[in-house]
């Protein structure tokens, strides 16, 4: 076993418990309030120890985690970086949490070598390294379940922003809210082809009023959209096209002719209910 | 070699596509149309394609063409059932069959032939 090794290993057989009550003290003492509530701290610093003095019993260089020695450990981590980037915790919380491992086993090597300045730099250096390389893996690791949990919310969001109703019978519509780029597009084009075909509705209204900006791109878009519909028989009315977004289409010189606007959605309902042939009447109150 | 059969129905001309369509027999279709239509003297074509799962340009191209040849021969054509895939994927390859008139189904299409005003858009939009 090499020297450095041989050193954590005594420490982790004789003191243990020691290492584990100054960690946890270590941790809770410069933790954030969420942080505290974790409750599983103690459980996973505990078989975090296990493991690591596993390694360290097998040998495993200090200076190298992908060592297959250090296996559990890797896991252990990567266990804890997705439970915590899961219970939203922070990034420094979460490196904390490995970080605060290195004063109690610094504590001990300084007291079972502190004659032996030189063996102690060294046992210091490499420990020092492998901790802050346990450091370094969680944080990749949170970083990316963070990734993931963003990019399902967002796909989960542009599930949730494009509902296509029906408003009349034969009369679809779609409010889009927010930017429109390709991908919601084709997942709008897609949702309300669909509608088109199961409902047999003979009119779209897609109404952009919760679109803050079209450009020559969204334009683009919505025109694929329209002819799209065409394509099936059905017909689309784009509803909902605010003052500002006219003079844009405008003086961007986007030719939307041959599809209809309207300014209001009420608009486009009138619109398409005279077209399918009903007409409604205020009751004699 | 295949060929999509052609009904007469009053003065209106029904096609049914039931099979993929291959780049022969969408040529001799487009020539036994033009046939029909010269010797019925339909005014109506009618085009269920609600069968048809995939398109490429080329069948694209043939649909518009046909109802390009029927207006010639002073015919109205109507493309129905069109499957949403397919709309896709015709708009994808930039082919709008601008000129091409559209229902969502045979019967849809069977009223917008008879209606008369099937050569001008609805909401004004003539074509």
């Amino acid at each position: 076993m090499k020297p450095d090794n041989n050193a954590i290993d005594q420490i982790l057989a004789a003191r243990r418990d020691d290492v584990l009550r100054d960690w946890l003290a270590e941790v809770s003492a410069s933790a954030s309030a969420t942080a505290r509530h974790v409750t599983t701290a103690r459980e996973d610093a505990q078989s975090l120890l296990k493991a690591l003095h596993e390694g360290v019993r097998a040998d495993g260089d200090p200076s190298r985690l992908q060592d297959p020695a250090w296996e559990r450990v890797r896991g252990l981590l990567e266990g804890l970086s997705s439970s915590r980037a899961a219970k939203g915790l922070t990034a420094a919380d979460t490196s904390h949490f490995v970080l605060a491992l290195k004063r109690p086993l610094f504590a001990g090597l300084q007291n079972a070598m502190g004659t032996r300045p030189g063996e102690l730099v060294s046992a210091v250096w490499s420990l020092s390294t492998l901790v802050d390389q346990m450091a370094q893996l969680t944080i990749a690791n949170y970083q990316r379940n963070r990734e993931e949990i963003i990019s399902r919310q967002q796909q989960e969001l542009l599930e949730l922003s494009t509902p296509v109703v029906k408003l009349w019978d034969s009369v679809l519509a779609v409010p889009m809210i927010g930017t429109l780029d390709s991908s919601r597009t084709q997942l709008v084009m897609e949702s309300l082809l669909q509608r088109i075909v199961e409902t047999g509705a003979e009119i779209a209204i897609i109404d952009i009023t919760g679109v803050p900006t079209v450009d020559t791109l969204v334009a683009q878009h919505l025109l694929k959209t329209v002819t799209a519909i065409r394509l099936m028989g059905a017909d689309c009315i784009i509803s909902g096209v605010r003052p500002q977004i006219a003079q844009t289409i405008v003086h961007l010189g986007i030719d939307l002719q041959g599809i209809t606007t309207k300014s209001s959605l009420a608009d486009a309902l009138a619109l398409a209910m005279k077209h399918v042939g009903y007409t409604v009447s205020r009751g004699n109150a | 070699m295949q060929r999509i059969p052609i009904l007469q129905m009053g003065t209106s001309l029904l096609v049914t596509i039931q099979v993929d369509l291959q780049d022969q027999t969408a040529m001799a279709l487009q020539e036994d149309l033009a046939a029909k239509i010269d010797a019925t003297g339909a005014s109506g074509v009618l085009i269920d394609i609600s069968a048809l799962e995939i398109v490429d340009s080329f069948i694209g191209r043939m649909l518009a063409h046909i109802s390009g040849i029927a207006r010639v021969l002073d015919a109205t054509t109507v493309v129905v059932g069109m499957q949403p895939a397919v709309a896709i994927t015709l708009v994808e390859l930039g082919l709008s069959l601008e000129g091409v008139r559209t229902a969502l189904d045979v019967e849809r299409g069977m009223r917008l032939l008879h209606s008369g005003a099937a050569g001008e858009r609805r909401f004004g939009r003539a074509r």
